[in-house]
Formats: C-alpha cells, sequence, structure tokens
C-alpha cells in the first residue's frame, strides 16, 4: 500500500523502548519493589527497541516483497461487479 | 498515579496513529484504495488485523473478568469458539468472497442471492455495527473514569472527575476519525497491526510477573477452585463446571453456530482478508491469525485467574485445601464474610460497589466481584511508571481500534450496499470516495450518540449480545447453504432468514437462566417453558435453534422456487467452482496444510489444560 508498515512499528518500538529503557536507567529503584525487584522499564525496554530493530531491518531488506506486491497490485486492476 | 513517563509513553502512542493516517492519505485515490486497501497488502499483515479487529479492549477485560469468575474454561471462547471457525473460512469460504470481486460480505449475498437479501444484511450489520463502535467508545471512557489514573492531570486543565468521561469520548473519537478519514482501511488495519503487538508488548510481562509472584503455574493450580485451571473439568453436565453448560451445547453453541457465524459472516474481519493482494493471502489470513489466537488465553485470561489467586487484601484467613470445589471455596468465604471483619473481594478483585459505596449483594446474600477490574488492577499492582504507561497505552490502543474496525466496516457497507446500491448508483468513484469519508464522519457520531445511549439505558450491551445472537447465527447457515448448495435461491435465503431471527426471539422470550428475572434476560413472552443453568447456556441454544430454523426454512423455501441458471452462479458456489489449487506455494504454506496444522495446536493445548 505505499507504505511498508514496518517502518512505523519498528521506529514506534525503538522509540517506546529507548524511553523506557532511560528512565529504567534513571529512576529511582524503590520503585520496582512492586515488579518483584526487578527493573522491568530497563529490561523489556530494551527488549521492545530490539524487536523494533528486527522490524526496522526488515523493512529495510524487505524491499523485494513491496516490489512484488506493487507488480499484483497493477495487475489487480480488473473492474468491480455492475449493479 | 501516572507519572510523567506513562504520557510520554501514550502520547508517542498517539503520535503515530494520526502519522500513519497522514502518512497513507496520498495513496487513498479509489475507493477501492478507501475500503479496500487497494487488495494490495500482504498476508501477514492481514492476518493481525483480523485478529486484532477482533480484539476490542471489552475482551481484553472481558476475559481477564471471565478468567477470574470461571478460569481457565474460558479459553474454550478462543479453543472452540474462533479456531475452527478461522480454519473453515480462511481453507472454503475465502475462495468465493475473495473469487467473486464481491467489495463486502452483503455484496456476495446480493450476487449469490438478490437484493432484498443483501438489504435485509447491509442494514442489520450497519445497525450492530455502529452500536459495537459507540459500545466500544463508553466502556473506554467508562474505564477511564473509574480507575481514576487521569483525574489529575486533567483537573488542571479544569476538567472535573465526571468531565473525564466526556473528554475520553472526544479524544478517542477524534483520534479514529482522523486515521480512518484520511487513511481508510489501510489507516485501520496498520493500527490494528500496531495495536497487535502492542498488546503483546504490554501484557506479556504482566502474565509473567503475575506467574512468578504466585509462584508458577502448578502453584496457581493450588491457590483457586481446581474447575478454574482444568478446562474440560465437569463438561458431562451443566452443573458441574463453572460456565453452566455441558460439552453439547458448549461444542454446537459455541464452537459451531455463534463463531461460526461470527468469523465467517462478520464484515469486520472478513473485510480484512478481502484486502489481502491475491487469493492465496486472502485464505491464509485467517489461519496466520489463528496462530496468535490460540496463545491469546495465555495473554488476556491468565492475568484473571492470577488477579483471584493471588491473597486476598483485608485477608481474613480463609484456607480452603488443594482441589477445593468452587462450591467449598465459596461456602468457607461466605462464614468468614459474615463474620466481624466486614465485607471484601477476593484476590485483588474488589467488591462491586452502588452509588451509596454498599457492597452489592445477589439473591443468595453473596458480595458480587467487579470482575472487569481484574485487568486494571493487575497492572496496578505490578507495573511501575514507565511499564504502567505502555500497558495503559495497550489497553487504549485496543479500544480505539475496536472502534476503528466498526467505522470501516460501517462506511464500506453504507457506501456500497445501502447507498450505491439503493440510493444513488451509476455514480463517479469519485463520488462514492467521498461519500466514503462522509459516512466515516457520521459513523463516528452516530458511535458518539450509541455510546452516550449506553449511558442511560445500562442493559445495553446485553442487547447487542443478544442482536448479535439473533443476526449471525442464522446468518451463517444461509452461508452454509449458499455457497455449498447450489439450489438455494434468494426466497429462500430471505425468508430463512427472517424465520432464523423470529425462532431466536421465541426461544429467548420463552426461556430464562436460573436467577435471572424476566426481561432482558429472557421470558418476556409471559411463558417460561424451560429454565437454563445458566446466562452462556440459554445464549448457545438460542444461537442453535436460530440455525436450525433457518437451514431447515431455508432449505424448504429454495426447493418450492425457482433457482437462477447455473453459469451465473459459478464462481460463488462450491460445487460450480474450478478447485483452487496453489502450485506456486510450498506445500507447507497451502491453506490445507496450515488448517490442519492449526487445528492440530489448537487440539494439543486443549490437552495441556484440559
Amino acid at each position: 500500500m505505499g507504505l511498508d508498515i514496518r517502518w512505523p512499528i519498528g521506529y514506534m518500538f525503538v522509540i517506546i523502548g529507548v524511553v523506557l529503557a532511560s528512565y529504567g536507567l534513571l529512576s529511582d529503584a524503590t520503585i520496582y519493589e512492586q515488579s518483584l525487584g526487578m527493573n522491568v522499564n530497563l529490561i523489556w525496554g530494551a527488549i521492545l527497541a530490539a524487536f523494533g530493530i528486527v522490524m526496522l531491518l526488515l523493512a529495510r531488506f524487505g524491499k523485494k516483497s513491496q516490489q512484488e506486491l506493487a507488480d499484483a497490485r497493477n495487475q489487480n486492476e480488473r473492474p468491480a461487479p455492475t449493479h | 498515579m501516572l507519572h510523567p513517563i506513562d504520557w510520554i509513553v501514550m502520547l508517542v502512542y498517539l503520535g503515530f496513529v494520526v502519522a500513519i493516517g497522514f502518512l497513507l492519505k496520498r495513496h487513498m485515490k479509489t475507493s477501492t484504495d478507501f475500503f479496500l486497501s487497494g487488495r494490495a497488502l500482504p498476508a501477514w499483515v492481514c492476518g493481525l488485523a483480523f485478529i486484532s479487529a477482533n480484539l476490542g479492549a471489552q475482551e481484553v477485560i472481558g476475559m481477564a473478568a471471565s478468567g477470574a469468575k470461571y478460569g481457565i474454561a474460558t479459553s474454550h471462547f478462543y479453543w472452540i469458539g474462533a479456531i475452527p471457525a478461522m480454519v473453515f473460512v480462511g481453507v472454503f469460504m475465502m475462495p468465493f468472497y475473495y473469487g467473486s470481486r464481491a467489495r463486502s460480505v452483503p455484496e456476495y449475498l446480493r450476487l449469490r442471492f438478490d437484493e432484498k437479501t443483501r438489504a435485509l444484511n447491509a442494514v442489520s450489520f450497519a445497525v450492530m455495527t455502529i452500536f459495537s463502535s459507540g459500545i466500544s467508545m463508553y466502556a473506554m471512557a467508562r474505564l477511564i473514569q473509574t480507575l481514576h489514573l487521569f483525574d489529575a492531570p486533567l483537573a488542571k486543565l479544569g476538567i472535573s472527575a465526571a468531565g473525564v468521561f466526556h473528554v475520553s469520548i472526544i479524544v478517542s473519537a477524534l483520534v479514529v476519525l482522523i486515521y480512518v478519514f484520511f487513511g481508510g482501511l489501510s489507516g485501520a488495519i496498520y493500527n490494528e497491526v500496531l495495536q497487535f503487538f502492542l498488546i503483546v508488548a504490554g501484557f506479556l510481562p504482566l502474565v509473567w510477573l503475575g506467574l512468578k509472584s504466585v509462584g508458577g503455574w502448578d502453584s496457581l493450580k493450588t491457590r483457586v477452585p481446581a474447575e478454574m485451571t482444568h478446562a474440560w473439568m465437569g463438561m458431562q453436565h451443566a452443573n458441574t463446571n463453572p460456565l453452566g453448560v455441558e460439552w453439547f451445547g458448549l461444542a454446537m453453541g459455541l464452537g459451531f453456530v455463534l463463531s461460526f457465524g461470527y468469523w465467517c459472516t462478520d464484515f469486520l474481519v472478513v473485510q480484512r482478508a478481502m484486502a489481502a493482494h491475491n487469493m492465496s493471502a486472502a485464505r491464509r489470513t485467517p489461519l496466520i491469525a489463528a496462530l496468535p489466537k490460540m496463545f491469546f488465553p495465555l495473554l488476556v485470561i491468565l492475568p484473571g485467574i492470577i488477579a483471584i489467586g493471588l491473597p486476598t487484601v483485608h485477608t481474613l484467613g480463609v484456607s480452603v485445601p488443594a482441589g477445593a470445589t468452587v462450591a467449598e471455596v465459596q461456602a468457607a468465604m461466605a462464614k468468614a464474610e459474615s463474620g466481624p471483619q466486614g465485607v471484601h473481594g477476593q484476590g485483588i478483585i474488589p467488591p462491586k460497589m452502588n452509588a451509596t459505596g454498599e457492597a452489592i449483594r445477589d439473591s443468595n446474600g453473596k458480595v458480587v466481584l467487579d470482575y472487569d477490574l481484574a485487568i486494571p488492577n493487575m497492572l496496578v499492582k505490578f507495573f511501575p511508571s514507565g511499564l504502567l504507561g505502555l500497558g495503559l497505552t495497550a489497553l487504549l490502543a485496543s479500544f480505539m481500534s475496536g472502534m476503528a474496525g466498526n467505522v470501516t466496516a460501517f462506511n464500506t457497507v453504507w457506501t456500497y450496499d445501502i447507498y450505491q446500491a439503493h440510493i444513488r448508483p451509476g455514480a463517479s468513484d469519485a463520488h462514492y470516495l467521498q461519500m466514503g469519508r462522509i459516512a466515516t464522519v457520521a459513523g463516528i457520531a452516530l458511535s458518539i450518540l450509541a455510546a452516550y445511549m449506553a449511558t442511560r439505558f445500562n442493559n445495553i450491551m446485553d442487547m447487542l449480545q443478544l442482536i448479535f445472537a439473533f443476526v449471525n447465527a442464522p446468518l451463517f447457515a444461509t452461508f452454509l447453504l449458499g455457497m455449498f448448495w447450489k439450489r438455494a435461491t434468494g426466497h429462500g435465503a430471505f425468508v430463512g432468514l427472517i424465520s432464523g431471527m423470529a425462532a431466536a426471539a421465541l426461544h429467548h422470550g420463552l426461556t430464562l437462566p436460573v436467577g435471572a428475572v424476566a426481561g432482558i434476560k429472557g421470558g418476556w413472552l409471559g411463558a417460561q417453558l424451560h429454565q437454563y443453568p445458566s446466562e452462556m447456556a440459554q445464549n448457545f441454544w438460542t444461537a442453535i435453534f436460530a440455525w436450525s430454523t433457518c437451514f431447515v426454512v431455508t432449505i424448504i423455501v429454495s426447493l418450492m422456487t425457482k433457482p437462477r441458471e447455473e453459469k451465473e452462479l459459478a464462481g460463488l458456489v462450491y460445487s460450480l467452482t474450478p478447485r483452487q489449487t496453489e502450485e506456486h506455494v510450498a506445500w507447507y504454506l497451502r491453506p490445507a496444510a496450515l488448517g490442519v496444522g492449526v487445528l492440530i495446536l489448537a487440539g494439543i493445548l486443549n490437552i495441556i489444560f484440559r
């Protein structure tokens, strides 16, 4: 559809991941008592950022499939049923 | 209390949502672009949108609430209530939906049957889908208000606690309006895919922390009644399992009629498969969707079970032996509750309060629990600031995509099946594209209306559930006969549909679940011919009656009326369509193989959690 959805997904998770992980590094350790002592912001933030990067890589190197889809779309231009 | 970091996460998400709408704007050149994403989307995108469109926050909150109330048996809604239907629609029905080039489900009915059948379906669907959208909006605004998490920051803007409700409705409506108006179906689908990943991101840590806190699944099994951790325990009879329905009612009512009625005929989900870039992708869409769908119980139902299995907040030292039945636990708790310490909930689930701050009790004097608070309380308990923002964003995302999905389905059915078919046929494509945009605005306005109606009539959700069962159950019979029996005629379909709906109403009006008062719950026709052990059982059997009536009447009336020429039905009926061959695809990616794989996996999950 012109915009490969992997780009927005990738960027969003990288940004959210980095934001969470940074907060995890800067925040007061007492707030992690409720999450069983683990710095979940840092851990999960890093994991989400990694996921985002994987998405971006797939978007970058999945360009070939985009071209195939564009070709398929040109072939798809058949008229809709009449009324 | 919300910390600025939580706001940052939410605003990042909202920013991307709106940006996606604007980025897609220039690709919306034709009505096919706007209503069907130009039929150009890859299968994985359609597949994730397929389940996400269905995964509104009511499902997330509701499934967790159900998990807290009934336990893992709730997963039947997924493993029986969704998976087989999704496999069926992908393998057997998509060739007709996609191959007929119908642009909507009602349009398929017009191609296969006639205009009046299409009109019946289009109108009933349009009404239901707008109500669904409005109720989504209402549920979200209500939840935001109840959580009181947004009260403080909004108070700084001069908005009272009561005003939080209105602000939530307006803001959510505006955001959805922007990305559907500019991005069309693609805007909705892309945001649904985003929502899917967000739900996993928001709830996976919750399940992990929750399980770790109670000591794992095996330990959880000892903290709650045995039926709650065994999906198939006591299914021979209605009164030995928490759902109150026996296996036949479950399999036929839920597994067959209701679930197939939804997944195979509801345009909200079928539209996402119609947006795929070719037939093979369209067929694989529901199958791809079935995989994460299968594992969702572990993501949304488990937190509910954990919520009730955690140590009760004001614990009165109620202890029961492992494997105690639901009845034994309830007896122990009733004994403790009647003591001097007063009223409390169970686990981290509080009692339901009425307006004067008293706990609501049922007809047996037992405290009614507010199960809907399972997920919000779990989030607040385990998530520190930061991750809490992510969890709340995931909830917000699912509410909004529930709305957006309904709005895109509505604007398509309105524009093609009602406006183009009856009001203004033969206009240019640009005209219909414009109409689609207008319908989007109107659809959202009507949804807001429906949301406010829900505040006045608190039975509106029950009513919608009921109407869904009345309409979807017979519809599935119509589609089955339409797609697989070439002799089915338009008159048969139309009369069958109406009879099915009437049968559903009749059955519902003459039966009542145990403990319910005649009215919205049933028995409104005066006489009470049968009593069901639970509301769910009554629901399932209403569906079975509706389906069977429609099936039989359609056959009878079809045999009495003249069928269409067989050549007109080519590509619309199984026996008149050449078999699909997928030689260019590897064997393990073919729909039939994928379908079998999905069913086997679902079977294994059922065995593990039996």
